[in-house]
C-alpha cells in the first residue's frame, strides 16, 4: 500500500531517516522542516498521513497540528508526533493537541512503517 | 639488507619469480631498475635548477602540469658527467609514493631474471657507488648493478638543507 | 550503491557541526543579555537535534551527555532555572564538550569519562534543586539498522515486548487465561477514537497481519438513529485471533487508542469459538473487508472515515509515480476536501497532475539558501583543470606573439576575451572552496573560554567579520596559528584582573578576532587591550638569549618582530597555555606556507594587535616574470612596491658583503638574487642593474637586484613541497607558457635569509 506521508522535522538527519525509511517502504514521501513549512507543503499535496515533530523553529509540532486540524479536510487527518520521550504524560499532551499517534525517536524504521499502517491502511 | 626489499619484489615469497629490470646506461657502467618502480621514459628536457639544492638534483621539470624533480645520476653516483644532451632521457620511477626523475645516458634493455639469481653486492666494495647499489647478477658475461632507489632519491637532510 | 545509513550518519555529523554553531551563537547571545525565548529555544533545539540523530546511530555517550544538557536547558526554557553567569559558563562548557563527543563520535570513539563526570554532575546539580523527582530517563538508544528484512507490510514478526504499547501493557483485563490457543479480542471505540484520526478498520487489519483473524461486528451499542452523532459510540468488534506474536503485539496495535476505546483481550486455551456469540451483522473475514465492499458491512455513517478507503488508496497507482514537476496553480484545485468515505477519493479521480511536492518542499524555506554537498576532491579536480585552462591560455598567448600575429585584430581581441573568460572561471571555482571564518572563530572562543579559565583571568571574545570568506584549506590551517595567539593574548598579553583595575581598566580583558577584506586579501586581526609589547624586557630578552647583540638600537617594530625569531620563547618561560614548545616563529611560518604576512602593532598601557594577511586563495598569484641569470623567476606582485634602474652611486658598501641602495632618503639592503640564489657569480658594477623594491608589512624592506624584467601576469602555484621540499627562498612553482617551470620567490623568506639579523640566528624556513 502506498501512502502518501508528510514528514516535518527540524532535523536534515531525522528528515534523512524519514525519507530513507518512507522510501524504502514504498511510500511517497514529502519533507518540511519545520511546522511553518510543513503547512505550506501541506497547500501542495493531501498527504495521507504526517509525521511531525514536536519541538520545531517557527511554528512547533503542536501549533503545527492544530494548524492542520482548523483545515475541515484534515480533521481527522492521521498525524502521527514523533518524540524522545515516550512518556505517558507525552503521549497525553501529544493526543490533547490533535494527534493520532505518537513514534519514539531514534525511531526503529519497522516500528515506523507499522504505526503508519496502523493509523493510515 | 636482503633482496627481498618491498622495492624490487612484489612477491618475497617467490623466489623462483620472474623480476623484470630495465637497464640502462650512466656513463660507461651499466645499471638497472626494478621495472615496476618506472612510470615512464621520457626525452631531456632542460631542468628549472633549485637554488640551495644539492649539486646532484638538476632541478625541477614540467611533467604534464605536475612539477617533477630530476636527479642527475651520474652525478649521485660520482661518475664522470657531461653535460645533458637531447640523447639523455629521464626516467620517471615512484619509490615510496614519490616521483622522481632520474637522468641517466640512454636506456639500454629489459632484462629478466629468476629473482634468485641475484646477489647481495660484496661488502668490501669501497666504490661510492656502493650505498646505491642493492643487489648485483650476472647477465650473459655483463654485470648487472641494480640501483637501491630509496638511496638514490635526495635523502631528508639533503632536502632540508 | 552505497550504503543510505553511511551517508546519513555522515550528514548527521555535517549538521552536528550546524547544530553547535547555532547552539554557540545562542550561548553567546544569551551571555550579551539576550533572554529572548527563542534563543534559549534554539540551544535547546540543537542539543535536542543531537541527542536525536545521535540516538539513531547508537553514540551511547553522545546521547547521554545530550540528554543531561537538554534537560538542564529545558529547566531554563520553563523559567525554572534562571540564567546566571555561572550557568552560561558551564552551557558554554557543555558545548565544548559536545563538540568533542561530536568529534570523536565521527571516528568511533568516546570521550574519557572523568571529563564529563563532573560538568554532568553539575547539569545535574541544576536541575535536582528544581524537580523534586527526577523524572525517569526513558530514552532508549536503539540503534538502526536499514537492513529492513523485505518489510514486509504489518509483519509484526516475533514478540516485540521492548514497543512503546509492550511497556505500559495495562489493559483492562491483560491476560486472563494465559493459555496457548487463539486471543479473543474486544474492541470498543469510543467516539473520541474518530476525532483523534485513528481509524478501527486499519487497526483491525494490523491486528489480521499477525495471524488468522475472525472479525465480528455488533453494533448493540448503537442508539436509534435519531441519536446518531459522531460523539457516539456505535461499535464493537470481536476478533479471534490466531496468532504467534503475544500479547505485547496484539497492544502495540492498539497502543494508539490506548483510552480511546474499550479493549478486552483474553487468550484462550481451547480451540477457537468461530460462532461467536451471534452477533448481528457478521463480517467474519481473514480481513476485515474495507467499508464499502459489503452492504452490510459498511461503517456507521456518521462516523466520518478520516481517509480514502483503502481500496481506492492502493488503486491510486500514479501516487507513488513521479510526478511531472511543473508547479501548475491549478494543481492544487482537486485538493483536499474531506474526503467522504465511500466516495471515489478526490485524488485518485483527479488526473490533474500534483505538484511534486518532494524537492520543492526542500528547497523551500526562504530562509536558507539552496546549496549541494560536493566531494572535496571534485572540487580540487576542478580547480586543477582550471588552473592547466590558465597555463594553456598563457602558452597560447605567447604562441600567438611568437608568431607575430598581434597585428590580427581578431585574434588579439579573442585571445583578451579568451584570458578574461579564464580569469572569470578560475575566480568562480576559487569561490568554491570559500568559506566564512565562522566557524573557525567559534573555535577560538572556546580557546578563550579554556585558557582564561587556566589562568584565571576573565576574557571576553568579540568576533568581527566572521562572513569573511577564505580558502577552506586556509582556514583549516590557520586554526593552529590562531589557537596560538589567542593563547599568548589571553596570557601574555591581557593584565591580571588587579593590573587592569589600577589601570583604569575594567577588569575584564577583551580580545577581538576580525576578519576583512583589504585590497584583494583577507586579514584576520588578533587584538587585545591588555598592556602593550613590553620591549624593553623584548630587547633584554633576546639579547640574554644570544640573538641579538647587546645594546643594539633597535626600533619599536624591529623590537616586536624579535617576537618571531626562534628561540625567543623558551621553556623557562612557557606556561600552561601557551605552551606546547611552539613560539611565534612557528605561527609566522605557518602563515608564510599560507602566502601570508603577520604583522604587529602594540601601544604601551592599551594593548597588541597581531595582523595576519592571506591570499584570498592559495592557487593562484599575482607575480612579475624576471629573468636572473638563465632562470626566470616570479616575484608575488604584493610585495613589490617599485621597480628602479640603478644609477651609478645609488648602492654602496656597508661592509665585505653587504651593500645597501638608497632609495630618496633611506637606505635599503641590496640583495643579489643571482648570487643569493646560487645562479650567478656577483657582480662587480651595479650600475643600470634592475632592482625591485619589496617593502614587507613589518616595515622591512629589500632592494632584489635581476637581470631583467619579462612579464607581470597571473600565475597558477605548484606546491614544490610535496615533489621536493622546502627551498629557502622560495614559496613555490609555477609553469610558464613556455612549458617551463618558474620558481616563485617568497621575499619575505629571502629577506630573513639574507638579511643580517637572521644570519646570527637558525633560519626561520628550517623550523617548519
Amino acid at each position: 500500500m502506498s501512502l502518501e506521508v508528510l514528514a516535518v522535522d527540524d532535523s536534515r538527519t531525522m528528515r534523512d531517516m524519514l525519507r530513507l525509511t518512507l522510501n524504502d517502504a514504498g511510500f511517497t514521501s514529502h519533507l518540511a522542516e519545520d511546522g511553518q513549512h510543513g503547512l505550506e507543503v501541506l497547500a501542495e499535496i493531501a498527504p495521507d498521513v504526517i509525521i511531525t515533530d514536536i519541538n520545531m523553529p517557527r511554528l512547533d509540532g503542536f501549533g503545527f497540528i492544530d494548524a492542520v486540524r482548523a483545515q475541515d479536510s484534515y480533521r481527522t487527518l492521521p498525524i502521527l508526533v514523533l518524540t524522545t520521550e515516550s512518556s505517558a504524560e507525552l503521549k497525553a499532551r501529544a493526543r490533547d493537541a490533535g494527534a493520532t499517534g505518537w513514534i519514539v525517536k531514534p525511531f526503529d524504521p519497522e516500528k515506523l512503517v507499522r504505526a503508519l499502517q496502523i493509523v493510515a491502511g | 639488507m636482503t633482496i627481498a626489499d618491498p622495492a624490487t619484489s612484489p612477491d618475497p615469497n617467490a623466489e623462483t619469480a620472474e623480476l623484470e629490470l630495465l637497464s640502462f646506461h650512466v656513463g660507461d657502467h651499466e645499471y638497472s631498475v626494478d621495472i615496476m618502480a618506472v612510470r615512464e621514459i621520457r626525452g631531456w628536457t632542460r631542468a628549472t635548477s633549485l637554488p640551495h639544492a644539492p649539486p646532484y638534483v638538476r632541478g625541477v621539470i614540467n611533467l604534464r602540469g605536475a612539477v617533477l624533480p630530476v636527479v642527475d645520476l651520474a652525478l649521485r653516483l660520482g661518475l664522470d658527467v657531461e653535460e645533458p644532451t637531447d640523447r639523455n632521457v629521464i626516467i620517471v620511477v615512484d619509490i615510496g609514493g614519490r616521483t622522481v626523475g632520474l637522468r641517466v645516458d640512454a636506456v639500454s634493455d629489459i632484462l629478466s631474471f629468476p629473482r634468485n639469481a641475484l646477489q647481495a653486492p660484496p661488502e668490501m666494495s669501497a666504490d661510492r657507488d656502493h650505498a646505491f647499489i642493492q643487489a648485483l647478477t650476472i647477465l650473459e658475461g655483463r654485470m648487472i648493478r641494480i640501483l637501491d632507489l630509496g638511496a638514490v632519491l635526495p635523502g631528508d637532510t639533503d632536502v632540508a638543507a | 550503491m552505497s550504503d543510505p545509513m553511511q551517508e546519513i550518519r555522515a550528514s548527521f555529523f555535517v549538521e552536528c557541526e550546524e547544530l553547535l554553531e547555532g547552539l554557540n551563537d545562542g550561548l553567546q547571545a544569551m551571555d550579551d543579555g539576550d533572554r529572548d525565548a527563542e534563543t534559549i529555544n534554539v540551544c535547546f533545539r540543537a542539543v535536542h537535534s543531537i541527542k536525536g540523530g545521535a540516538g539513531a546511530f547508537g553514540l551511547d555517550q553522545l546521547v547521554a551527555f545530550a540528554h543531561v544538557f537538554e534537560t538542564a536547558m529545558d529547566a531554563v526554557r520553563d523559567g525554572k532555572l534562571e540564567v546566571t553567569p555561572e550557568i552560561l559558563a558551564l552551557f558554554f562548557q557543555c558545548g565544548d564538550l559536545l563538540y568533542d563527543l561530536v568529534r570523536l563520535a565521527r571516528d568511533d570513539q568516546e570521550l574519557e569519562e572523568d571529563r564529563l563526570a563532573p560538568v554532568v554532575e553539575q547539569l545535574e546539580a541544576l536541575v535536582e534543586t528544581e524537580e523534586e523527582a527526577e523524572e525517569a530517563v526513558d530514552f532508549k538508544p536503539m540503534t538502526l539498522s536499514l537492513d529492513l528484512p523485505g518489510l514486509a507490510p504489518l509483519d509484526a514478526g516475533d514478540g516485540e515486548g521492548d514497543g512503546a504499547a509492550g511497556d505500559e501493557a495495562r489493559g483492562e483485563n491483560a491476560g486472563e487465561g494465559d493459555g496457548t490457543g487463539p486471543f479473543e479480542i474486544t474492541f470498543t471505540p469510543l467516539p473520541d477514537l474518530y476525532t483523534s484520526g485513528n481509524e478501527p478498520l486499519f487497526l483491525l487489519r494490523a491486528l489480521a497481519a499477525l495471524g488468522t483473524a475472525q472479525t465480528r461486528c455488533s453494533w448493540d451499542t448503537t442508539p436509534p438513529l435519531a441519536e446518531y452523532s459522531s460523539a457516539t459510540s456505535l461499535l464493537t468488534w470481536q476478533i479471534t485471533l490466531e496468532t504467534d506474536s503475544d500479547e505485547a503485539a496484539i497492544r502495540e496495535v492498539f497502543d494508539f487508542v490506548d483510552g480511546l476505546c474499550t479493549l478486552t483481550i483474553t487468550r484462550g486455551a481451547g480451540a477457537p469459538d468461530p460462532s461467536g456469540s451471534a452477533p448481528k451483522p457478521d463480517m467474519a473475514n481473514d480481513e476485515p473487508a474495507p467499508p464499502a465492499s459489503g452492504p452490510g458491512s459498511t461503517p456507521p455513517p456518521p462516523a466520518p472515515v478520516p481517509d480514502t478507503p483503502p481500496a481506492a488508496t492502493a488503486g491510486a497507482a500514479p501516487l507513488a509515480s513521479p510526478v511531472p514537476a511543473a508547479p501548475e496553480p491549478e494543481a492544487s484545485a482537486p485538493k483536499p476536501e474531506p474526503k467522504p468515505a465511500p466516495a471515489p477519493a478526490p485524488k485518485s479521480a483527479a488526473p490533474a497532475p500534483k505538484p511534486a511536492a518532494q524537492p520543492k518542499a526542500e528547497a523551500k524555506p526562504a530562509a536558507a539558501n539552496a546549496t549541494v554537498r560536493v566531494d572535496l576532491d571534485r572540487i580540487d579536480r576542478l580547480v586543477n583543470l582550471v588552473g592547466e585552462l590558465v597555463i594553456n591560455q598563457a602558452m597560447l598567448a605567447q604562441s600567438v606573439a611568437a608568431a607575430d600575429l598581434g597585428g590580427n585584430g581578431a585574434i588579439a581581441s579573442g585571445l583578451d576575451e579568451f584570458q578574461q573568460l579564464t580569469r572569470d572561471i578560475q575566480d568562480s571555482v576559487m569561490m568554491i572552496r570559500a568559506q566564512p571564518v565562522k566557524s573557525l572563530f567559534q573555535r577560538m572562543g572556546r580557546i578563550v573560554r579554556e585558557s582564561a579559565s587556566g589562568v584565571g583571568k576573565s576574557v571576553r571574545l568579540t568576533t568581527e567579520g566572521e562572513a569573511t570568506e577564505i580558502d577552506k584549506t586556509v582556514i583549516e590551517r590557520l586554526s593552529d596559528p590562531l589557537t596560538h595567539m589567542i593563547r599568548n593574548a589571553v596570557d601574555h598579553g591581557l593584565e591580571d584582573a588587579d593590573t587592569r583595575v589600577a589601570a583604569g581598566k575594567p577588569a575584564q580583558g577583551n580580545v577581538t578576532l576580525t576578519a576583512s577584506h583589504r585590497s584583494g586579501r583577507v586579514v584576520i586581526e588578533i587584538s587585545d587591550d591588555g598592556g602593550g609589547i613590553n620591549r624593553k624586557r623584548v630587547q633584554e630578552k633576546a639579547e640574554e638569549k644570544g640573538l641579538i647583540p647587546p645594546d643594539q638600537a633597535l626600533s619599536d617594530s624591529e623590537i616586536d618582530n624579535l617576537l618571531f625569531l626562534p628561540g625567543f620563547s623558551t621553556a623557562s618561560e612557557i606556561s600552561i597555555l601557551s605552551g606546547r614548545g611552539v613560539g611565534m616563529d612557528v605561527v609566522k611560518t605557518a602563515i608564510a606556507t599560507l602566502g601570508g604576512r603577520i604583522t604587529i602593532a602594540s601601544e604601551p598601557g592599551a594593548g597588541t594587535t597581531f595582523s595576519i594577511s592571506l591570499p584570498l586563495t592559495l592557487a593562484v598569484l599575482d607575480g612579475m616574470v624576471v629573468r636572473v641569470g638563465s632562470e626566470t623567476l616570479v616575484v608575488p606582485l604584493s610585495a613589490i612596491s617599485e621597480t628602479l634602474s640603478l644609477r651609478a652611486g645609488d648602492n654602496r658598501a656597508i661592509g665585505p658583503h653587504t651593500q645597501v641602495v638608497q632609495v630618496r632618503e633611506t637606505f635599503v639592503p641590496l640583495i643579489d638574487l643571482g648570487t643569493e640564489l646560487g645562479y650567478s657569480t656577483p657582480r662587480q658594477n651595479y650600475e643600470g642593474a634592475i632592482v625591485l623594491l619589496i617593502a614587507q608589512e613589518d616595515g622591512s624592506r629589500a632592494a632584489l637586484v635581476v637581470d631583467a624584467i619579462e612579464d607581470q601576469r597571473q600565475v597558477v602555484i605548484k606546491g614544490l613541497e610535496e615533489s621536493y621540499g622546502h627551498v629557502p627562498g622560495v614559496a613555490a612553482a609555477t609553469i610558464l607558457g613556455d612549458g617551463q617551470i618558474a620558481l616563485i620567490l617568497d621575499p619575505s623568506d629571502l629577506l630573513a635569509n639574507a638579511s643580517g639579523l637572521s644570519r646570527a640566528t637558525p633560519k626561520l624556513a628550517e623550523i617548519a
